[in-house]
């Protein structure tokens, strides 16, 4: 984006001064600070390390190396309440962000702390599967599909526990100073992050979970 | 959003966030809403297979997951070309430009490797 002004000296004289705002480019609107971008090119820097674990799976998906199969091994009714959780939490987010538009901290409080929750069942869910995998020796070690599937959902399921550490960080400085400007931009960062991590989970149920038990 | 007729006092307000299109109840309802059908069917899909061959059940899921995710980028993100004067859109396009060859080169490379590379088939290579 070129945003040009170029400025004469006021001295330059009658002609020259009504020739000025030839070279003024008035933009519409400039955002006054890139927290926002700068987070969102963070969030596709991440969504690269995604893909390259996605791809991984995908290579590796069925080298079961005469273990048990996805087929075998995965909980599709598990994973529907799951997603449920996470698809919950996004939208309550949601409402927290409405509520703090409208200038409202308690029931922005209150609604984060909904979406806390469900992110922590989604948490409590997948570490009840993993464990469930790991005691019946399907462990990350067991097979290169078993690696990959471990290494991609365990790198998801360790960025929604970030998310939950900032939301809990985000409830106290939410307490103490309220909705300043800060404050809500630090609540439309993790906005950003939140949702962005539904979305990676949608690749995940389908293209893990879902064509892992296809025949 | 027309900032046309903003004051600097109004987009002083504006500033926390960014830019950004205020968000409605409508709009994440909308999308909520849109994202639950889209969990729903390709559960459904497989878990009463309804559709007969694998392929076809794979290529329906996949396609329902990426409309899924369009749907959340722009219901949930509030994505538009608009914000940030476009760059957030760019950056977009270039990382699903780069996430489209990291998956589609390996699965292809690693594909035929595999195929080609096969016990079965080195004795037919060293006789060419």
């Amino acid at each position: 984006m070129s945003d040009t002004h170029i400025l004469h000296a006021p001295a330059a004289g009658g002609p020259a001064a009504a020739d000025d705002s030839r070279f003024i480019v008035r933009e519409p609107h400039h955002p006054e600070n890139g927290t926002l971008l700068g987070f969102w090119i963070y969030l596709m820097s991440d969504c690269l390390i995604f893909a390259c674990l996605f791809a991984v799976y995908g290579v590796q998906g069925r080298a079961y190396a005469g273990g048990p199969t996805g087929a075998q091994l995965f909980d599709l009714p598990l994973v529907a309440v799951n997603t449920a959780m996470l698809l919950l939490s996004s939208i309550t987010y949601g409402f927290a962000m409405l509520e703090s538009q409208r200038g409202r901290l308690r029931q922005t409080l209150g609604w984060l702390v909904v979406t806390g929750l469900f992110g922590l069942a989604f948490l409590g869910l997948e570490l009840h599967e993993f464990h469930h995998l790991i005691e019946h020796g399907a462990g990350p070690g067991r097979s290169a599909f078993l690696s990959s599937f471990f290494t991609l959902v365990g790198t998801h399921g360790l960025h929604v526990t970030f998310g939950i550490v900032w939301l809990v960080t985000l409830l106290f400085q939410l307490g103490r100073h309220g909705l300043i400007p800060e404050n809500r931009r630090r609540l439309m960062c993790l906005s950003m992050f939140w949702h962005f991590l539904d979305v990676v989970w949608i690749g995940v149920f389908t293209f893990v979970y879902l064509m892992g038990v296809l025949p | 959003m027309s900032h046309d007729h903003t004051t600097p006092g109004h987009d002083a307000a504006h500033a926390a966030e960014g830019g950004h299109a205020p968000s409605t109840f409508r709009g994440y309802m909308t999308g909520f809403v849109l994202s639950v059908i889209l969990t729903v069917i390709p559960f459904w899909l497989v878990m009463d297979g309804v559709l007969a061959g694998s392929g076809a059940t794979a290529l329906a899921i996949l396609g329902i997951g990426a409309v899924q995710m369009v749907v959340h980028m722009v219901y949930f993100l509030h994505m538009n070309p608009r914000s940030e004067g476009g760059w957030t859109l760019l950056a977009l396009i270039f990382t699903v430009i780069i996430v489209a060859i990291a998956l589609a080169g390996s699965l292809w490379v690693m594909y035929h490797l595999n195929v080609n590379m096969m016990p079965g088939h080195l004795h037919d290579m060293s006789s060419m």
